[in-house]
């Protein structure tokens, strides 16, 4: 077993474990701490498959940006766990079931004759540079839909925006177009009263 | 020497767990929002892995676009979860039937 079957070993083990434990840590803010894990190992395993440049993306995009857009949003939040948790465990045996379904379907796929042809090292790609070859393709044959990842991003800015934005109740702003189209009829009213007899005001002159 | 079969399983391992977390957290929006990252991420090694061991580039390109799409669905699922305590102060999936006819 060569040095890097071990990493490879280690970093898998570590990002299993992390991931079992995002998804029964009881407290949230330790959940979005393993998945944080889980990304860094998986970050470690595209390292070894010669990946430098998405490795690093996903643990600056990933880890520096979503995780921690999650764990605002979680600290954020005053969650009640307990009531969350209520019947955790009664839906196991089918979790279970189909997980090891997927498995076993993954180990049929991988256990065919058919596919030891394409199990052995390829080729490979670690002789070339990694970031300088994905910007080539991206730039040259993914322009377009690099620029609508571009839009997608704006998007999602906007829509963050427009959903979470709340105007101050204390802001004295004007609405322009509220203020044009106000009439007459909503400010004046004209209120039709009998004279009074002022003889107390003629009496005081 | 690690070959193309180790990695595919261990991703298919990862997509299972996040499957088993989807069934065990059904009520709890957040941890379903991470369940679903961490399929992604799943898909991700897979592509990662076929496109070093096919010696293709274009794997990793899908992979980029895989990320950015990843990061504005949380971002604006968060945005939902908040909107969202701050209506019903809860994140409980099961309470999330006003749509209910």
């Amino acid at each position: 077993m060569d040095a890097k079957a071990i990493l490879f070993l280690i970093f898998s083990g570590v990002m299993l474990l992390a991931a079992v434990r995002v998804i029964t840590a009881r407290n949230p803010v330790h959940a979005v701490l393993f998945l944080v894990l889980a990304f860094f190992s998986a970050a470690c395993l595209w390292i070894l498959l010669a990946a430098e440049f998405l490795a690093i993306a996903l643990v600056l995009v990933y880890v520096g940006a979503v995780m921690v857009l999650f764990l605002f949003v979680v600290m954020m939040l005053d969650i009640n766990v307990d009531r969350l948790r209520q019947g955790f465990w009664r839906h196991v045996p089918w979790g279970v079931g189909i997980a090891a379904l997927i498995v076993l379907q993954m180990w049929l796929v991988l256990s065919q004759p058919a596919w030891q042809g394409m199990n052995r090292a390829g080729p490979g790609i670690a002789g070339v540079d990694n970031i300088k070859a994905l910007g080539k393709l991206t730039f040259t044959e993914y322009v377009f839909p690099l620029q609508i990842a571009g839009v997608i991003l704006l998007v999602a800015i906007i829509a963050a925006i427009a959903l979470t934005l709340r105007g101050r109740k204390d802001s004295k702003s004007q609405d322009p177009s509220r203020q044009v189209r106000v009439r007459r009829q909503d400010r004046v009213r004209l209120v039709a009263m009998a004279t009074e007899n002022d003889a107390r005001q003629t009496k005081k002159v | 020497m690690v070959s193309l079969s180790w990695y595919l399983g261990v991703a298919a391992l990862l997509f299972a767990i996040s499957v088993v977390g989807i069934f065990l957290n059904r009520k709890n929006l957040i941890v379903l929002l991470m369940a679903i990252e961490l399929m992604l991420l799943a898909v991700n090694i897979n592509f990662v892995a076929f496109s070093h061991y096919l010696g293709d580039y274009h794997g990793q390109v899908f992979v980029f676009f895989i990320l950015t799409v990843a990061a504005a669905e949380s971002a604006i699922g968060l945005a939902i979860l908040v909107v969202l305590f701050r209506n019903l102060s809860t994140i409980s999936v099961e309470e999330l039937d006003t749509l209910k006819g």
